[in-house]
């Protein structure tokens, strides 16, 4: 492979599997929130039709 | 009326799931395509560039806009849309987004089926002993689904049928008990299958197997740049287009997914880590299976002949089973098996997610069950689907491609982005983004959601006008036709369904916003 090829498969390669790597173990290792269900269920108001 | 009771079982299945709504086929067969065609190694530069001012910009918007429909029980983007604003027409814009769905999903499980024949073919031995030019020709019997390949009258049909079954069942299954478990089986495997090829491919050794060149020549000539490529439009353009497709933004599914989140679930980290897989999986993996492999045995010339032929669909079906037969049977079973197997879970995943915005739509708006809303799925794609296979060397099948795949997507995303930055308005759309976020999202998304996003889109759309008026000018067979007239008759039913859902909500008494 010629350097310039090289350097760009190394920088491309290289930066998109630390990326990728560095978000997914974030979403791994970040615990989850409790949820309020409460927010799914919106307040009973009359249609707004305007 | 039944109320949408689904919900995710876990974190990582959800960033799967949107993962593989977002990784397919053209992660593998049309982004090596593109580079090849748009500067080789710098092709990367604006791809990259495209990927933060649009595609990032994109996800936010499309995840925040699920989530925040959600809240009022919405998991179709007609009704999402309209939660978001007082302006009643945007419902009619969303049903860009059960539309595309429907449409795609009626030629996407048609291709996903040849991958699953392929498999069938590879396990079987079908290629052994054929020339390149039977290996090639062998496509084109089997999509003449007059011919059988295997004895089994239409068996491209059969493939298909079961293929959609499948897409059907999986989707009965639900959320959690169906598409995050194909999910967290389907992309792991996808992975690990792509870096098996990808090694196999970037370490082929001229002289070994029939290779007349190393595999490194394949990534030499994918990944030399050419300087001077980066100061053409044309290839902004390209660039930009690639990061739109491959992400699926403009379909609705990444909204109908983030609508079944918690209101107070990270929205940003998900985003971020669902859309840089998908990049892994493009440029790593998509960029260093085929023309590796492709270059090494046919050279540069003769692999960019057949890219002219006959595309990345040609190089992955008409020429990679050919070219696996010379590392021996052993090898040649199991990267046939390595290669059909990750297109199709790339495929399934992918399909998966177009079926979710009609069923929810059904289920929120017409009160049907899950199972009733998926085998009618199946049903509506089934019908939408036959001129794709009884018509596909007519150009039916790229017809639907075309509108469908390609200028809806575009439309509603421009749209979409319109609608969230300027009338729902960046303060509340910021809000929405960061709320509940696990990371630090970079103030400067707010400006380029603002400004860049919808710039880019807009150079997107107009860079398409040209080709949308050849399109509409140029001489078609009837199917073609006939295609087209479906295509308009689905998007014109779906708005019509969305009327009577909207009269239903009024009579009812029923909010959407």
């Amino acid at each position: 492979m010629n350097t310039s090829a090289l350097i760009m498969v190394i920088l491309a390669y290289g930066s998109v599997t630390v990326i990728t790597v560095y978000f997914f173990v974030k979403v791994l290792n970040t615990p989850h929130k409790a949820g309020d269900e409460d927010d799914k269920i919106p307040p009973v108001k009359s249609y707004d039709a305007t | 009326m039944t109320k949408t009771t689904e919900s995710w079982g876990s974190r990582v299945g959800l960033v799967l799931a949107m993962a593989g709504n977002a990784v397919g086929l053209g992660n593998f067969l049309r982004f090596p395509v593109q580079a090849i065609q748009n500067g080789g190694g710098s092709f990367i530069i604006p791809y990259l560039v495209c990927f933060l001012l649009m595609g990032l910009p994109l996800l936010f918007i499309e995840w925040s806009m699920g989530r925040f429909g959600g809240k009022f029980g919405h998991h179709s983007t007609p009704f999402i849309l309209d939660a978001m604003t007082k302006q009643r027409f945007w419902k009619y814009i969303g049903v860009f987004g059960i539309f595309t769905n429907l449409a795609v999903a009626a030629y996407y499980c048609y291709l996903e089926s040849w991958t699953l024949a392929y498999i069938w073919h590879s396990i079987t031995g079908t290629f052994a002993n054929m020339d390149q030019t039977q290996v090639s020709d062998f496509f084109n019997t089997y999509t003449d689904i007059t011919v059988s390949t295997t004895g089994i009258p239409y068996e491209a049909v059969i493939f298909w049928l079961l293929c959609l079954a499948i897409n059907t069942y999986i989707l009965s299954r639900g959320l959690s008990g169906g598409i995050e478990k194909v999910a967290k089986i389907g992309m792991p495997l996808l992975i690990l299958f792509g870096i098996i090829l990808a090694i196999r491919a970037v370490t082929l050794k001229a002289g070994h197997d029939g290779a007349i060149n190393d595999g490194t020549a394949g990534l030499n000539y994918l990944w030399t740049p050419d300087i001077k490529s980066i100061w053409k439009p044309s290839v902004w353009l390209a660039a930009a287009g690639q990061i739109f497709f491959t992400l699926s933004v403009g379909m609705g599914t990444i909204q109908c997914y983030a609508s079944y989140l918690n209101s107070k679930d990270d929205i940003a980290l998900n985003a971020m880590s669902a859309g840089w897989m998908n990049e892994f999986v493009e440029v790593v993996l998509g960029g260093s299976i085929v023309i590796s492999i492709t270059v090494g045995y046919f050279g540069v010339d003769g692999m960019v002949n057949l890219v002219n032929q006959a595309g990345g669909l040609g190089l992955g079906f008409r020429t990679l089973p050919y070219l696996f037969q010379q590392w021996g049977p052993v090898l040649a079973l199991l990267s046939g098996v390595f290669w059909f197997g990750l297109l199709f879970f790339a495929g399934i995943t992918s399909s998966l997610a177009m079926g979710t915005p009609f069923m929810g739509f059904l289920q929120d708006e017409f009160g049907w069950k899950r199972q009733r809303a998926a085998w009618g799925f199946g049903l509506f794609v089934l019908i939408l689907g036959l001129p794709t296979v009884f018509f596909f060397k007519q150009g039916a099948f790229d017809e639907y491609d075309y509108w469908a795949g390609t200028v809806s997507l575009v439309i509603f995303a421009l749209f979409e982005t319109i609608l969230f930055a300027w009338i729902f308005g960046m303060d509340k759309g910021w809000a929405e983004i960061t709320r509940g976020a696990d990371i630090k999202v970079p103030n400067i998304f707010r400006f380029i959601i603002k400004f860049v996003t919808p710039l880019l889109l807009l150079a997107v759309f107009i860079g398409s006008l040209p080709g949308i008026w050849d399109k509409i000018t140029e001489d078609v067979h009837w199917q073609v036709q006939f295609a087209r007239l479906l295509l308009l008759a689905v998007w014109i039913g779906t708005a019509v369904l969305v009327y009577i859902a909207y009269r239903k909500r009024q009579k009812e008494g029923r909010f959407t916003s």
